[in-house]
Protein backbone atom coordinates (compact mmCIF):
# COMPACT_ATOMS: atom_id res chain seq x y z
CA UNK A 1 0.00 0.00 0.00
CA UNK A 2 0.86 3.66 -0.21
CA UNK A 3 0.39 5.14 3.22
CA UNK A 4 -0.16 8.88 3.70
CA UNK A 5 0.16 10.75 6.98
CA UNK A 6 -2.78 13.02 7.75
CA UNK A 7 -1.82 16.07 9.75
CA UNK A 8 -4.45 17.48 12.08
CA UNK A 9 -4.39 21.17 13.00
CA UNK A 10 -7.13 23.07 14.77
CA UNK A 11 -9.51 20.13 14.56
CA UNK A 12 -9.18 19.61 10.81
CA UNK A 13 -7.14 17.47 8.46
CA UNK A 14 -4.79 19.83 6.65
CA UNK A 15 -5.47 20.54 2.99
CA UNK A 16 -1.84 19.74 2.14
CA UNK A 17 -2.30 16.23 3.62
CA UNK A 18 -5.35 15.72 1.40
CA UNK A 19 -3.29 16.92 -1.58
CA UNK A 20 -0.68 14.28 -0.72
CA UNK A 21 -3.44 11.66 -0.42
CA UNK A 22 -4.85 12.70 -3.82
CA UNK A 23 -1.38 12.28 -5.38
CA UNK A 24 -0.88 8.96 -3.56
CA UNK A 25 -4.14 7.68 -5.05
CA UNK A 26 -2.95 8.57 -8.58
CA UNK A 27 0.34 6.70 -8.04
CA UNK A 28 -1.36 3.80 -6.25
CA UNK A 29 -3.57 3.14 -9.27
CA UNK A 30 -0.48 2.89 -11.50
CA UNK A 31 1.27 0.60 -9.04
CA UNK A 32 -1.75 -1.59 -8.39
CA UNK A 33 -1.77 -0.66 -4.71
CA UNK A 34 -4.24 0.78 -2.21
CA UNK A 35 -3.84 4.33 -0.96
CA UNK A 36 -4.41 4.42 2.79
CA UNK A 37 -4.31 7.17 5.37
CA UNK A 38 -3.07 7.35 8.95
CA UNK A 39 -4.02 9.84 11.65
CA UNK A 40 -2.30 10.14 15.03
CA UNK A 41 -3.78 11.80 18.09
CA UNK A 42 -6.46 11.61 20.71
CA UNK A 43 -10.21 11.97 20.13
CA UNK A 44 -9.94 12.36 16.35
CA UNK A 45 -12.39 9.67 15.16
CA UNK A 46 -14.88 12.14 13.71
CA UNK A 47 -12.29 13.63 11.34
CA UNK A 48 -11.12 10.51 9.57
CA UNK A 49 -14.03 9.80 7.13
CA UNK A 50 -12.85 12.89 5.21
CA UNK A 51 -9.95 10.77 3.89
CA UNK A 52 -12.37 8.46 2.02
CA UNK A 53 -13.53 11.43 -0.03
CA UNK A 54 -9.98 11.77 -1.39
CA UNK A 55 -9.36 8.15 -2.25
CA UNK A 56 -8.30 6.35 0.94
CA UNK A 57 -9.40 2.71 1.08
CA UNK A 58 -8.51 2.41 4.74
CA UNK A 59 -7.72 4.88 7.44
CA UNK A 60 -5.74 3.97 10.52
CA UNK A 61 -6.27 5.86 13.75
CA UNK A 62 -3.38 5.67 16.19
CA UNK A 63 -4.86 6.73 19.48
CA UNK A 64 -3.25 7.48 22.82
CA UNK A 65 -3.96 10.24 25.34
CA UNK A 66 -0.22 11.02 25.45
CA UNK A 67 -0.47 11.98 21.77
CA UNK A 68 -3.08 14.72 22.25
CA UNK A 69 -0.41 17.26 21.30
CA UNK A 70 2.38 16.84 18.78
CA UNK A 71 5.56 15.13 19.94
CA UNK A 72 8.12 14.04 17.32
CA UNK A 73 9.38 11.16 19.46
CA UNK A 74 5.89 10.05 20.55
CA UNK A 75 4.34 10.28 17.07
CA UNK A 76 7.33 8.42 15.61
CA UNK A 77 6.83 5.56 18.07
CA UNK A 78 3.16 5.31 17.10
CA UNK A 79 3.85 5.34 13.34
CA UNK A 80 6.74 2.92 13.71
CA UNK A 81 4.48 0.24 15.19
CA UNK A 82 2.01 0.65 12.32
CA UNK A 83 4.68 0.55 9.59
CA UNK A 84 6.18 -2.59 11.06
CA UNK A 85 2.76 -4.21 11.01
CA UNK A 86 1.34 -3.14 7.64
CA UNK A 87 4.63 -2.70 5.73
CA UNK A 88 3.71 0.03 3.23
CA UNK A 89 5.69 0.12 -0.02
CA UNK A 90 5.53 3.91 -0.01
CA UNK A 91 4.96 6.36 2.85
CA UNK A 92 4.16 9.98 1.99
CA UNK A 93 3.84 13.13 4.10
CA UNK A 94 2.94 16.71 3.24
CA UNK A 95 6.05 18.88 3.54
CA UNK A 96 4.56 21.03 6.28
CA UNK A 97 6.32 22.06 9.49
CA UNK A 98 5.09 18.90 11.15
CA UNK A 99 5.71 16.68 8.12
CA UNK A 100 9.27 17.93 7.77
CA UNK A 101 9.87 17.39 11.49
CA UNK A 102 8.30 13.95 11.83
CA UNK A 103 9.11 12.15 8.55
CA UNK A 104 12.94 12.15 8.87
CA UNK A 105 12.70 10.86 12.43
CA UNK A 106 10.53 7.97 11.29
CA UNK A 107 12.67 7.38 8.17
CA UNK A 108 15.84 7.06 10.26
CA UNK A 109 14.15 4.56 12.59
CA UNK A 110 13.20 2.51 9.52
CA UNK A 111 16.59 2.88 7.83
CA UNK A 112 14.78 4.50 4.91
CA UNK A 113 15.95 7.46 2.87
CA UNK A 114 13.58 10.36 2.36
CA UNK A 115 13.09 12.75 -0.56
CA UNK A 116 12.09 16.16 0.80
CA UNK A 117 9.64 18.71 -0.50
CA UNK A 118 8.93 17.04 -3.84
CA UNK A 119 7.06 18.86 -6.59
CA UNK A 120 6.41 15.89 -8.92
CA UNK A 121 5.93 12.18 -8.48
CA UNK A 122 5.82 9.32 -10.98
CA UNK A 123 6.22 5.56 -11.04
CA UNK A 124 8.85 3.72 -13.02
CA UNK A 125 9.44 -0.05 -12.88
CA UNK A 126 7.28 -0.27 -9.79
CA UNK A 127 9.30 2.32 -7.89
CA UNK A 128 8.48 5.86 -6.92
CA UNK A 129 10.32 8.60 -8.77
CA UNK A 130 10.24 12.17 -7.57
CA UNK A 131 11.43 15.58 -8.66
CA UNK A 132 12.53 17.97 -5.99
CA UNK A 133 13.91 21.50 -6.07
CA UNK A 134 17.47 21.91 -4.80
CA UNK A 135 19.22 25.19 -4.04
CA UNK A 136 15.74 26.55 -3.24
CA UNK A 137 14.63 26.00 -6.83
CA UNK A 138 17.77 27.11 -8.69
CA UNK A 139 17.91 23.51 -9.91
CA UNK A 140 15.70 20.43 -9.92
CA UNK A 141 16.74 16.85 -9.36
CA UNK A 142 14.92 13.63 -10.22
CA UNK A 143 15.45 10.69 -7.88
CA UNK A 144 14.37 7.08 -7.79
CA UNK A 145 13.48 5.99 -4.27
CA UNK A 146 15.02 2.60 -3.55
CA UNK A 147 14.68 2.20 0.20
CA UNK A 148 12.06 0.20 2.06
CA UNK A 149 9.69 1.87 2.45
CA UNK A 150 10.10 4.53 -0.25
CA UNK A 151 9.52 7.82 1.53
CA UNK A 152 8.88 11.37 0.38
CA UNK A 153 7.35 14.63 1.55
CA UNK A 154 5.23 16.57 -0.95
CA UNK A 155 5.28 20.34 -1.17
CA UNK A 156 1.96 21.98 -0.20
CA UNK A 157 0.00 23.86 -2.86
CA UNK A 158 1.60 21.96 -5.76
CA UNK A 159 -0.39 18.74 -6.18
CA UNK A 160 -4.03 19.09 -7.25
CA UNK A 161 -6.72 17.96 -4.83
CA UNK A 162 -8.80 15.11 -6.24
CA UNK A 163 -12.47 15.84 -6.82
CA UNK A 164 -14.11 14.62 -3.61
CA UNK A 165 -16.21 11.48 -4.00
CA UNK A 166 -18.84 9.87 -1.75
CA UNK A 167 -16.35 7.20 -0.84
CA UNK A 168 -16.60 4.65 1.92
CA UNK A 169 -13.76 2.76 3.50
CA UNK A 170 -12.58 0.86 6.50
CA UNK A 171 -11.62 2.53 9.76
CA UNK A 172 -8.95 0.66 11.69
CA UNK A 173 -8.48 2.04 15.16
CA UNK A 174 -5.46 1.07 17.21
CA UNK A 175 -4.73 1.96 20.80
CA UNK A 176 -0.97 2.39 20.68
CA UNK A 177 1.12 1.61 23.71
CA UNK A 178 3.75 4.23 24.42
CA UNK A 179 5.75 4.37 27.62
CA UNK A 180 5.54 7.92 28.97
CA UNK A 181 9.33 8.28 28.88
CA UNK A 182 9.22 7.68 25.12
CA UNK A 183 7.51 11.05 24.70
CA UNK A 184 10.69 13.08 24.99
CA UNK A 185 9.72 16.30 23.29
CA UNK A 186 6.22 17.66 23.51
CA UNK A 187 4.43 20.77 22.34
CA UNK A 188 3.16 22.51 25.47
CA UNK A 189 1.63 25.53 23.79
CA UNK A 190 0.77 26.80 20.32
CA UNK A 191 1.29 30.52 20.00
CA UNK A 192 -0.83 32.02 17.24
CA UNK A 193 0.51 35.00 15.36
CA UNK A 194 -1.68 38.10 15.65
CA UNK A 195 -4.77 37.83 13.45
CA UNK A 196 -3.87 34.17 12.73
CA UNK A 197 -2.18 35.11 9.47
CA UNK A 198 -1.95 32.59 6.66
CA UNK A 199 1.57 31.32 5.99
CA UNK A 200 3.17 32.26 2.66
CA UNK A 201 3.78 28.59 1.87
CA UNK A 202 0.06 27.82 2.12
CA UNK A 203 -1.42 30.87 0.44
CA UNK A 204 -2.86 30.87 -3.08
CA UNK A 205 -1.76 34.47 -3.51
CA UNK A 206 1.41 35.98 -2.03
CA UNK A 207 1.69 39.78 -1.87
CA UNK A 208 5.35 40.58 -1.33
CA UNK A 209 7.11 43.82 -0.44
CA UNK A 210 10.78 44.58 -0.98
CA UNK A 211 13.17 47.41 -0.31
CA UNK A 212 10.89 49.69 -2.34
CA UNK A 213 8.36 49.58 0.53
CA UNK A 214 10.63 52.11 2.28
CA UNK A 215 9.54 51.31 5.83
CA UNK A 216 7.63 48.95 8.16
CA UNK A 217 4.47 51.10 8.23
CA UNK A 218 3.98 50.70 4.48
CA UNK A 219 3.52 46.95 4.80
CA UNK A 220 0.00 47.86 5.96
CA UNK A 221 -0.71 48.63 2.29
CA UNK A 222 0.07 45.00 1.47
CA UNK A 223 -1.91 43.71 4.46
CA UNK A 224 -4.91 45.64 3.12
CA UNK A 225 -4.50 43.92 -0.24
CA UNK A 226 -4.42 40.53 1.45
CA UNK A 227 -7.74 41.39 3.13
CA UNK A 228 -9.27 41.85 -0.32
CA UNK A 229 -7.58 38.95 -2.11
CA UNK A 230 -8.88 35.51 -1.12
CA UNK A 231 -6.53 33.06 0.62
CA UNK A 232 -3.56 35.41 0.42
CA UNK A 233 -0.55 36.19 2.61
CA UNK A 234 2.08 38.91 2.96
CA UNK A 235 5.61 38.02 1.87
CA UNK A 236 8.84 39.97 2.08
CA UNK A 237 12.27 40.10 0.47
CA UNK A 238 15.43 39.56 2.49
CA UNK A 239 16.31 43.25 2.46
CA UNK A 240 12.93 44.15 3.97
CA UNK A 241 13.39 41.50 6.67
CA UNK A 242 17.00 42.45 7.40
CA UNK A 243 15.87 46.09 7.78
CA UNK A 244 13.44 44.72 10.41
CA UNK A 245 10.38 46.06 8.61
CA UNK A 246 8.63 42.70 9.00
CA UNK A 247 9.20 39.37 10.76
CA UNK A 248 11.39 36.77 9.03
CA UNK A 249 8.45 34.31 8.97
CA UNK A 250 7.39 36.27 5.89
CA UNK A 251 10.70 36.04 4.04
CA UNK A 252 10.63 34.45 0.59
CA UNK A 253 13.88 33.28 -0.99
CA UNK A 254 16.83 31.03 -0.40
CA UNK A 255 17.23 31.88 3.27
CA UNK A 256 13.49 32.20 3.70
CA UNK A 257 10.61 30.19 2.36
CA UNK A 258 10.08 28.75 -1.09
CA UNK A 259 6.59 29.37 -2.39
CA UNK A 260 4.56 28.22 -5.40
CA UNK A 261 1.30 30.19 -5.25
CA UNK A 262 -1.09 30.76 -8.14
CA UNK A 263 -0.21 34.43 -8.05
CA UNK A 264 2.90 36.16 -6.77
CA UNK A 265 2.46 39.93 -6.57
CA UNK A 266 5.78 41.70 -5.98
CA UNK A 267 5.89 45.35 -4.96
CA UNK A 268 9.23 47.15 -4.87
CA UNK A 269 11.12 43.86 -5.14
CA UNK A 270 14.21 44.09 -7.35
CA UNK A 271 14.56 40.32 -7.84
CA UNK A 272 17.92 39.21 -6.45
CA UNK A 273 18.97 35.67 -7.45
CA UNK A 274 18.32 34.32 -3.98
CA UNK A 275 14.79 35.82 -4.01
CA UNK A 276 13.91 34.56 -7.49
CA UNK A 277 14.96 31.07 -6.41
CA UNK A 278 12.24 31.07 -3.79
CA UNK A 279 9.32 32.18 -5.97
CA UNK A 280 9.96 31.47 -9.63
CA UNK A 281 7.82 28.32 -9.59
CA UNK A 282 4.77 30.53 -8.92
CA UNK A 283 2.11 30.10 -11.58
CA UNK A 284 1.81 33.82 -12.33
CA UNK A 285 4.24 36.54 -11.33
CA UNK A 286 3.22 40.18 -11.37
CA UNK A 287 5.65 42.95 -10.45
CA UNK A 288 5.37 46.66 -9.74
CA UNK A 289 8.70 48.47 -9.61
CA UNK A 290 9.98 51.95 -10.39
CA UNK A 291 13.12 50.59 -12.04
CA UNK A 292 12.44 49.26 -15.55
CA UNK A 293 15.76 47.36 -15.37
CA UNK A 294 14.80 45.44 -12.20
CA UNK A 295 15.56 41.71 -12.72
CA UNK A 296 12.12 40.80 -11.39
CA UNK A 297 10.63 41.96 -14.73
CA UNK A 298 12.58 39.19 -16.49
CA UNK A 299 10.43 36.56 -14.77
CA UNK A 300 7.19 38.55 -14.53
CA UNK A 301 4.16 37.61 -16.62
CA UNK A 302 2.89 41.14 -16.17
CA UNK A 303 4.84 44.15 -15.02
CA UNK A 304 4.07 47.74 -14.18
CA UNK A 305 6.91 50.23 -14.27
CA UNK A 306 5.73 52.75 -11.75
CA UNK A 307 5.60 53.96 -8.17
CA UNK A 308 3.98 51.31 -6.00
CA UNK A 309 2.62 53.98 -3.64
CA UNK A 310 0.67 55.46 -6.56
CA UNK A 311 -0.38 52.14 -8.08
CA UNK A 312 -1.63 50.35 -4.94
CA UNK A 313 -4.54 52.70 -4.04
CA UNK A 314 -6.29 52.53 -7.45
CA UNK A 315 -5.40 48.82 -7.70
CA UNK A 316 -7.17 48.22 -4.41
CA UNK A 317 -10.31 49.86 -5.75
CA UNK A 318 -10.15 47.87 -9.01
CA UNK A 319 -9.73 44.59 -7.14
CA UNK A 320 -12.62 45.39 -4.81
CA UNK A 321 -14.80 46.15 -7.80
CA UNK A 322 -13.86 42.93 -9.61
CA UNK A 323 -14.21 40.72 -6.54
CA UNK A 324 -17.61 42.11 -5.58
CA UNK A 325 -19.01 41.25 -9.05
CA UNK B 1 27.70 22.20 29.06
CA UNK B 2 29.29 20.20 26.30
CA UNK B 3 27.94 21.74 23.10
CA UNK B 4 28.37 20.09 19.69
CA UNK B 5 27.53 21.96 16.50
CA UNK B 6 27.28 20.36 13.04
CA UNK B 7 27.94 22.54 10.01
CA UNK B 8 28.14 22.25 6.23
CA UNK B 9 30.03 23.98 3.43
CA UNK B 10 27.69 25.22 0.68
CA UNK B 11 27.67 27.68 -2.26
CA UNK B 12 26.57 31.13 -1.07
CA UNK B 13 23.01 32.24 -1.78
CA UNK B 14 24.08 34.71 -4.48
CA UNK B 15 25.44 31.82 -6.57
CA UNK B 16 24.03 30.98 -9.96
CA UNK B 17 23.73 27.20 -10.05
CA UNK B 18 24.86 25.65 -13.33
CA UNK B 19 24.41 21.96 -14.04
CA UNK B 20 27.04 19.77 -15.63
CA UNK B 21 24.78 17.43 -17.58
CA UNK B 22 27.53 14.89 -18.24
CA UNK B 23 28.26 14.27 -14.59
CA UNK B 24 24.74 15.12 -13.41
CA UNK B 25 26.12 17.46 -10.79
CA UNK B 26 26.46 21.12 -9.97
CA UNK B 27 29.31 22.83 -11.77
CA UNK B 28 31.42 24.11 -8.88
CA UNK B 29 33.68 26.30 -10.97
CA UNK B 30 33.52 29.93 -9.86
CA UNK B 31 31.19 29.22 -6.94
CA UNK B 32 31.89 30.91 -3.63
CA UNK B 33 31.56 28.41 -0.78
CA UNK B 34 30.54 29.50 2.70
CA UNK B 35 29.36 28.21 6.06
CA UNK B 36 25.67 27.40 5.43
CA UNK B 37 23.67 30.42 6.67
CA UNK B 38 21.46 28.57 9.17
CA UNK B 39 24.52 26.86 10.65
CA UNK B 40 25.83 30.30 11.67
CA UNK B 41 22.85 30.65 14.02
CA UNK B 42 23.64 27.24 15.52
CA UNK B 43 27.29 28.17 16.13
CA UNK B 44 26.32 31.54 17.61
CA UNK B 45 23.74 29.94 19.92
CA UNK B 46 26.28 27.41 21.20
CA UNK B 47 28.79 30.18 21.91
CA UNK B 48 26.14 32.22 23.73
CA UNK B 49 25.13 29.24 25.88
CA UNK B 50 28.77 28.62 26.72
CA UNK B 51 29.27 32.28 27.63
CA UNK B 52 26.24 32.17 29.93
CA UNK B 53 26.71 28.77 31.54
CA UNK B 54 30.27 27.71 30.86
CA UNK B 55 31.35 24.66 28.93
CA UNK B 56 32.88 23.91 25.59
CA UNK B 57 31.82 24.32 21.96
CA UNK B 58 33.02 21.73 19.41
CA UNK B 59 32.14 22.10 15.75
CA UNK B 60 31.99 19.14 13.34
CA UNK B 61 31.63 18.92 9.60
CA UNK B 62 31.41 15.98 7.20
CA UNK B 63 33.23 16.73 3.95
CA UNK B 64 36.43 16.89 1.97
CA UNK B 65 39.55 18.91 2.89
CA UNK B 66 38.01 22.17 1.56
CA UNK B 67 35.61 21.98 4.49
CA UNK B 68 38.43 23.09 6.79
CA UNK B 69 37.78 26.73 5.75
CA UNK B 70 34.34 26.80 7.34
CA UNK B 71 35.62 25.02 10.46
CA UNK B 72 38.28 27.76 10.77
CA UNK B 73 35.53 30.34 10.51
CA UNK B 74 33.63 28.67 13.37
CA UNK B 75 36.81 28.67 15.48
CA UNK B 76 37.32 32.35 14.66
CA UNK B 77 33.75 33.07 15.80
CA UNK B 78 34.61 31.54 19.18
CA UNK B 79 34.20 27.76 19.01
CA UNK B 80 36.79 25.93 21.15
CA UNK B 81 37.48 22.92 18.97
CA UNK B 82 36.69 21.75 15.45
CA UNK B 83 36.74 18.26 13.96
CA UNK B 84 36.67 17.28 10.29
CA UNK B 85 34.98 14.00 9.42
CA UNK B 86 36.73 13.40 6.16
CA UNK B 87 34.44 12.13 3.43
CA UNK B 88 35.31 12.59 -0.23
CA UNK B 89 32.04 11.27 -1.63
CA UNK B 90 30.52 14.72 -2.12
CA UNK B 91 26.86 15.67 -2.24
CA UNK B 92 24.54 12.63 -2.46
CA UNK B 93 21.27 14.37 -1.45
CA UNK B 94 20.69 11.35 0.80
CA UNK B 95 20.56 12.82 4.29
CA UNK B 96 20.38 9.39 5.92
CA UNK B 97 23.96 8.72 4.85
CA UNK B 98 25.22 11.89 6.59
CA UNK B 99 23.08 11.19 9.65
CA UNK B 100 24.55 7.68 9.92
CA UNK B 101 28.09 9.07 9.82
CA UNK B 102 27.36 11.66 12.52
CA UNK B 103 25.53 9.13 14.68
CA UNK B 104 28.40 6.64 14.49
CA UNK B 105 30.85 9.37 15.47
CA UNK B 106 28.70 10.26 18.49
CA UNK B 107 28.35 6.63 19.53
CA UNK B 108 32.03 5.76 19.27
CA UNK B 109 34.37 8.76 19.47
CA UNK B 110 32.63 11.84 20.84
CA UNK B 111 30.17 10.34 23.28
CA UNK B 112 29.86 13.11 25.89
CA UNK B 113 27.48 15.95 25.03
CA UNK B 114 24.53 17.90 26.39
CA UNK B 115 23.24 19.58 23.27
CA UNK B 116 23.60 18.88 19.54
CA UNK B 117 22.97 21.96 17.41
CA UNK B 118 22.38 22.14 13.64
CA UNK B 119 21.10 24.66 11.13
CA UNK B 120 17.46 23.95 10.27
CA UNK B 121 18.62 22.88 6.80
CA UNK B 122 21.65 23.25 4.62
CA UNK B 123 21.30 25.81 1.87
CA UNK B 124 21.53 23.66 -1.25
CA UNK B 125 20.38 20.12 -0.52
CA UNK B 126 17.51 21.80 1.37
CA UNK B 127 16.54 18.49 2.96
CA UNK B 128 16.11 19.54 6.60
CA UNK B 129 16.50 15.91 7.66
CA UNK B 130 19.85 15.33 9.34
CA UNK B 131 18.93 16.81 12.78
CA UNK B 132 15.79 14.67 13.15
CA UNK B 133 17.56 11.58 11.83
CA UNK B 134 20.44 11.91 14.27
CA UNK B 135 17.94 12.50 17.10
CA UNK B 136 16.06 9.36 16.07
CA UNK B 137 19.13 7.15 15.92
CA UNK B 138 20.39 8.39 19.30
CA UNK B 139 16.87 8.33 20.81
CA UNK B 140 17.11 11.98 21.78
CA UNK B 141 14.40 14.63 21.91
CA UNK B 142 14.36 17.03 18.95
CA UNK B 143 13.15 20.55 18.30
CA UNK B 144 13.56 21.91 14.78
CA UNK B 145 13.29 25.41 13.30
CA UNK B 146 13.99 27.02 16.66
CA UNK B 147 13.75 30.80 17.10
CA UNK B 148 14.17 30.91 20.89
CA UNK B 149 15.96 28.54 23.23
CA UNK B 150 16.12 28.38 27.02
CA UNK B 151 18.13 25.80 28.95
CA UNK B 152 17.53 25.35 32.67
CA UNK B 153 19.46 22.57 34.37
CA UNK B 154 18.59 19.31 32.63
CA UNK B 155 15.60 20.57 30.71
CA UNK B 156 14.93 23.06 27.97
CA UNK B 157 12.15 25.00 26.31
CA UNK B 158 12.29 26.00 22.68
CA UNK B 159 10.05 28.00 20.40
CA UNK B 160 9.79 26.57 16.96
CA UNK B 161 8.25 28.14 13.90
CA UNK B 162 5.25 26.51 12.24
CA UNK B 163 2.78 27.79 9.61
CA UNK B 164 1.52 31.17 10.79
CA UNK B 165 2.22 30.36 14.45
CA UNK B 166 4.80 29.09 16.90
CA UNK B 167 5.05 26.00 19.08
CA UNK B 168 6.54 26.00 22.54
CA UNK B 169 8.22 22.63 23.11
CA UNK B 170 9.64 21.23 26.32
CA UNK B 171 12.35 18.59 26.31
CA UNK B 172 15.05 17.03 28.44
CA UNK B 173 18.81 17.06 27.80
CA UNK B 174 20.69 15.83 25.92
CA UNK B 175 18.70 16.99 22.90
CA UNK B 176 18.90 17.95 19.24
CA UNK B 177 18.10 21.53 18.24
CA UNK B 178 18.03 23.01 14.74
CA UNK B 179 18.35 26.77 14.34
CA UNK B 180 16.15 29.13 12.33
CA UNK B 181 16.88 32.72 11.37
CA UNK B 182 15.82 34.94 14.26
CA UNK B 183 17.34 32.75 16.98
CA UNK B 184 20.20 35.23 17.41
CA UNK B 185 22.46 37.59 15.51
CA UNK B 186 25.64 35.71 14.52
CA UNK B 187 28.82 37.58 15.44
CA UNK B 188 31.60 38.45 13.07
CA UNK B 189 35.00 36.87 13.56
CA UNK B 190 37.51 39.07 15.35
CA UNK B 191 41.05 39.50 14.07
CA UNK B 192 42.29 37.85 17.25
CA UNK B 193 39.89 34.97 16.65
CA UNK B 194 41.06 34.57 13.07
CA UNK B 195 44.72 34.47 14.15
CA UNK B 196 43.98 31.93 16.89
CA UNK B 197 41.93 29.80 14.48
CA UNK B 198 44.85 29.70 12.06
CA UNK B 199 47.10 28.17 14.67
CA UNK B 200 44.52 25.73 15.96
CA UNK B 201 44.91 22.13 14.92
CA UNK B 202 41.80 20.49 13.51
CA UNK B 203 41.71 16.72 14.14
CA UNK B 204 40.50 14.56 11.27
CA UNK B 205 38.36 11.45 11.61
CA UNK B 206 38.09 9.38 8.45
CA UNK B 207 35.03 7.43 7.35
CA UNK B 208 37.18 4.26 7.43
CA UNK B 209 37.90 4.83 11.13
CA UNK B 210 34.17 4.80 11.82
CA UNK B 211 34.04 1.20 10.61
CA UNK B 212 30.99 0.92 8.41
CA UNK B 213 30.02 -2.36 6.75
CA UNK B 214 30.33 -2.26 2.93
CA UNK B 215 26.67 -1.47 2.14
CA UNK B 216 25.86 0.52 5.23
CA UNK B 217 26.33 3.91 3.58
CA UNK B 218 24.73 2.96 0.25
CA UNK B 219 22.75 5.82 -1.25
CA UNK B 220 19.04 5.00 -1.42
CA UNK B 221 17.97 8.01 -3.45
CA UNK B 222 19.26 7.30 -6.91
CA UNK B 223 19.92 10.55 -8.77
CA UNK B 224 18.55 10.20 -12.28
CA UNK B 225 18.80 13.70 -13.64
CA UNK B 226 19.61 17.22 -12.57
CA UNK B 227 18.14 20.12 -14.47
CA UNK B 228 17.88 23.87 -14.46
CA UNK B 229 14.41 25.22 -13.74
CA UNK B 230 12.23 25.87 -16.78
CA UNK B 231 13.08 29.38 -17.88
CA UNK B 232 10.30 31.93 -17.59
CA UNK B 233 9.48 34.19 -20.45
CA UNK B 234 9.19 37.82 -19.59
CA UNK B 235 5.59 38.93 -20.18
CA UNK B 236 3.95 42.25 -20.81
CA UNK B 237 5.55 45.29 -19.17
CA UNK B 238 3.53 48.50 -19.13
CA UNK B 239 4.05 52.12 -18.08
CA UNK B 240 1.61 54.96 -17.68
CA UNK B 241 -0.74 56.77 -15.31
CA UNK B 242 -1.24 54.89 -12.02
CA UNK B 243 -5.04 54.61 -12.46
CA UNK B 244 -4.66 53.21 -15.94
CA UNK B 245 -1.88 50.74 -15.10
CA UNK B 246 -3.75 49.58 -11.97
CA UNK B 247 -6.82 48.91 -14.11
CA UNK B 248 -4.82 46.94 -16.68
CA UNK B 249 -3.12 44.97 -13.92
CA UNK B 250 -6.47 44.03 -12.37
CA UNK B 251 -7.80 43.05 -15.80
CA UNK B 252 -4.76 40.85 -16.38
CA UNK B 253 -5.39 39.05 -13.09
CA UNK B 254 -9.07 38.57 -13.88
CA UNK B 255 -9.14 37.78 -17.59
CA UNK B 256 -5.69 36.54 -18.64
CA UNK B 257 -4.34 34.80 -15.56
CA UNK B 258 -7.82 34.08 -14.16
CA UNK B 259 -6.39 33.99 -10.66
CA UNK B 260 -9.07 36.18 -9.11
Amino acid sequence: MILVYMEIRDGNIKKSSLEALSEAKRRAEEMGLEANAVCVGHGIDALVPETFRYGASKVYILENTLLDKYSPSGYTQALLSLVEEVKPAVFLFAATSMGKDLSPRLAAKLGASLASDCTQTATQDGKLEVVRPIFAGKAFARFRCTSTPQMATLRPNVFPLADPVDGQGEIVKKEVVIPEDQVKDKVIEVIKAEGAELDVTEADIVVTGGRGMKGPENFDLLRELTKILPHSAVGASRSAVDAEWIDHQHQVGQTGKTVSPNLYLAFGVSGAIQHLAGMSSSKYIVAVNKDPEAPIFKVADFGVVGDLFQVIPPLKEELKKILSD
Amino acid sequence: MNLFVFVKRVPDTESKIKINHETNSVNEEGLNFVLSPYDEYAVEEAIQIKEAKGGKVTVFSVGADETLTILKKCLAMGADEAVLIKDDVGETFDALRTAKIITRLLKTKYTEYDLLLFGKQSVGADSAQVPSMVAAMLDLPQVNVVTKLEIEGNTGTAHREIEGAGEKVSFSLPAVISAQKGLNEPRYETLKGIMAAKRKEIPVVTIEELGFAPDELAVQLELIKMESPPSRESGKIIEGEPEETAKKLAEFLRHDAKVI
